[in-house]
């Protein structure tokens, strides 16, 4: 039997255009000393795997791969996890076929 | 620009922001319509069934031009374990009529299209453009927009908020409640590549003939949701959606349910060979009519998704976008001709227009859906799949046992996992929430 090949993330989001607007993330992480539990889902729940748990155990967030999808926005905006807003016009996800 | 006031704003083009551009524009109306991507389309992702009515309603010839992949002759539900599926399949060749019903669409095709429609009527579009900010005047009627382009507010009768499930602009202001996880789906889907002959021998399709699949059961991991396989010319699109909240719970990797979907013996030998060339998310709004917030108030009104207008039972978003994007439209024109000012009071023609329509009657008949769904997706997602497939095998398999002991294997296999009770009652709850 041949293992299961999981597909990587990466190679995924390397299928994808995006116009990334360096050096003005549009989505924040608000400094923590431990992340909420709807924070910590996002480490596995966001489609393009940007939340990661650091060292010291906080969620760090890395948006370049980032399709807006707003996941993360309906778990963790109400309560200040996070700073959701949309990247300028023109920049981002650019869905060639959407 | 600053100078100069519209009679109408219209805030994203996507299929309802279109529907509502273009009804405006094509009756002389004054129309600026915003759109952040750098062309419509290039946010926006969708399965996706174009359903011919509605759009027919906006541009009655859209067939002569529009980007249309195939036509729907054939549709499969499956209900699917981790080794089987079991499924209902209705094809006809009545669907192969002059004016077909139902279509696959690419949307950042199609959207590009529809919006090239907007200005051939007459309506200004910006594009690379995202309103920040709704203007209002000191006794809170909305009058305009900001913008991210350097430049003053601008102004206008009416803005019409079409910026999808996960608008920003009527959140922020108050106008609505941001989504809840309960009420939205995230879907995750890739374009998978193959020859057109390919297609068409797999999926026995002749010419522009297509198929799609709806399948749910243990794909989802007994979160509420469904898989989707649709048949483009020289594509497939292949994609799950399930709740977020859900996944949120369980924190199941959306990606990992996809390979999992992409991997099952039934749907793998589908897109052997194929070549995935995009990977795409979005959310789905699934609260129904329940979570359909206030529609209109001084100076604006809400279309399409970010109203939570979207039938998800019947998977049906886009069509609904349209018919509300154009009703807006029209109610707005209505208004302009009588002399009226958009109040509060004069924009609730929108809402009584779409009450009348088969948006509103849709999202009512299945006003219990979600919860059910969603209080019960063990039930549904996981138990029942697992007994359909136990059942279809036993039906199917020959092997020397009498049938009469098969069958009684099967009705033991149901009552032991629901209970006679709970069978009774999941049938009465399901036919209450259809009905
Ligand atoms: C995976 C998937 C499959 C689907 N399958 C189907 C299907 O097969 N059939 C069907 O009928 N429906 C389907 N739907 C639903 C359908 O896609 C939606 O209902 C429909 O697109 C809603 O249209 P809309 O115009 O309201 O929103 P959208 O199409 O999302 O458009 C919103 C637009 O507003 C723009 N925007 C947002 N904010 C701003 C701002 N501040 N400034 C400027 N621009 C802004 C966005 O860039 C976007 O172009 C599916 C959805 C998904 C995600
Ligand atoms: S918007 Fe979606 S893709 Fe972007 S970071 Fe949030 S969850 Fe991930």
């Amino acid at each position: 039997m041949t293992a299961t090949i999981v597909e990587r993330i990466e190679d995924k989001l390397y299928q994808n255009r995006y116009l990334v607007d360096t050096g003005r993330p549009h989505i924040k992480v608000r400094a923590h000393l431990s992340p909420s539990p709807n924070l910590l889902a996002l480490t596995k729940i966001c489609p393009a795997k940007c939340y990661e748990l650091n060292d010291t155990g906080q969620v760090e967030i890395v948006a370049d791969g980032c399709m807006e999808c707003g996941t993360c926005r309906v778990l963790c905006e109400a309560n200040g996890d996070i700073e959701w807003n949309y990247p300028r016009g023109g920049f981002g996800i650019l869905f060639k076929f959407g | 620009m600053s100078e100069e006031k519209f009679d109408a704003i219209v805030v994203g083009a996507g299929m309802s922001g279109n529907a509502a551009a273009y009804t405006m524009a094509s009756h002389g109306l004054r129309v600026l319509q915003l759109e952040r991507g750098e062309y419509p389309g290039s946010k926006n992702v969708q399965g996706a069934i174009l359903y011919a009515n509605m759009l027919e309603t906006i541009i009655p010839d859209f067939r002569d031009d529009a980007p249309l992949e195939r036509h729907l002759v054939e549709q499969r539900f499956w209900i699917m374990d981790d080794t089987s599926h079991t499924g209902m399949h209705y094809r006809s060749d009545d669907f192969n009529e002059r004016r077909p019903n139902r279509y696959t669409i690419i949307r950042a095709q199609f959207d590009k299209w529809f919006s090239c429609k907007v200005r051939e009527a007459g309506g200004t579009v910006l594009c690379e453009t995202t309103a920040t900010k709704l203007a209002r005047d000191s006794s809170g009627k909305v009058i305009g927009v900001h913008t991210d382009r350097a430049g003053d507010v601008i102004l206008a009768d009416v803005v019409v908020l079409a910026e999808g499930v996960n608008g920003l602009l009527g959140t922020r202001a108050g106008l609505r409640e941001m989504p809840k996880p309960e009420n939205v789906a995230l879907a995750v889907k890739e374009m998978h590549f193959l020859p057109e002959e390919v297609i068409a021998e797999r999926f026995g399709l002749t010419e522009d003939e297509g198929c799609v699949i709806e399948a749910g059961g243990t794909i989802s991991r007994g979160i509420t949701g469904l898989g989707f396989l649709y048949t483009n010319r020289e594509s497939i699109s292949l994609g799950i959606g399930c709740l977020v909240s859900g996944l949120a719970e369980t924190m199941e990797k959306p990606y990992a349910l996809l390979d999992a979907f992409k991997r099952h013996p039934s749907i793998r030998p589908l897109l052997a060979g194929s070549e995935v060339k995009e990977y795409a998310a979005h959310l789905i709004p699934e609260g129904g009519f329940k979570a359909i917030p206030q529609l209109f108030g001084d100076g604006w009104v809400v279309v399409g998704d970010a109203a939570q207008l979207n039938n998800a039972v019947h998977r049906e978003g886009s069509n609904l976008a349209m018919a509300s994007g154009r009703i807006a439209g029209e109610s707005i024109f209505r208004i302009k001709c009588r002399g009226g000012s958009m109040t509060k009071q004069n924009l609730s023609l929108y809402k009584s227009m779409l009450d009348k329509s088969f948006v509103m009657k849709d999202l009512m008949k299945h006003k219990d859906m979600p919860a059910l769904l969603h209080t019960n997706c063990q039930s549904f997602f996981t138990t029942y799949p697992k007994l359909i497939s136990q059942a279809a095998q036993n039906f199917v398999r020959v092997d020397g046992t009498p049938k009469i002991e098969r069958e009684k294997a099967t009705t033991a296999a149901f009552i032991k996992a629901r209970s006679r009770w709970g069978l009774v009652s999941d049938a009465i709850r399901l036919a209450f929430a259809w009905r």
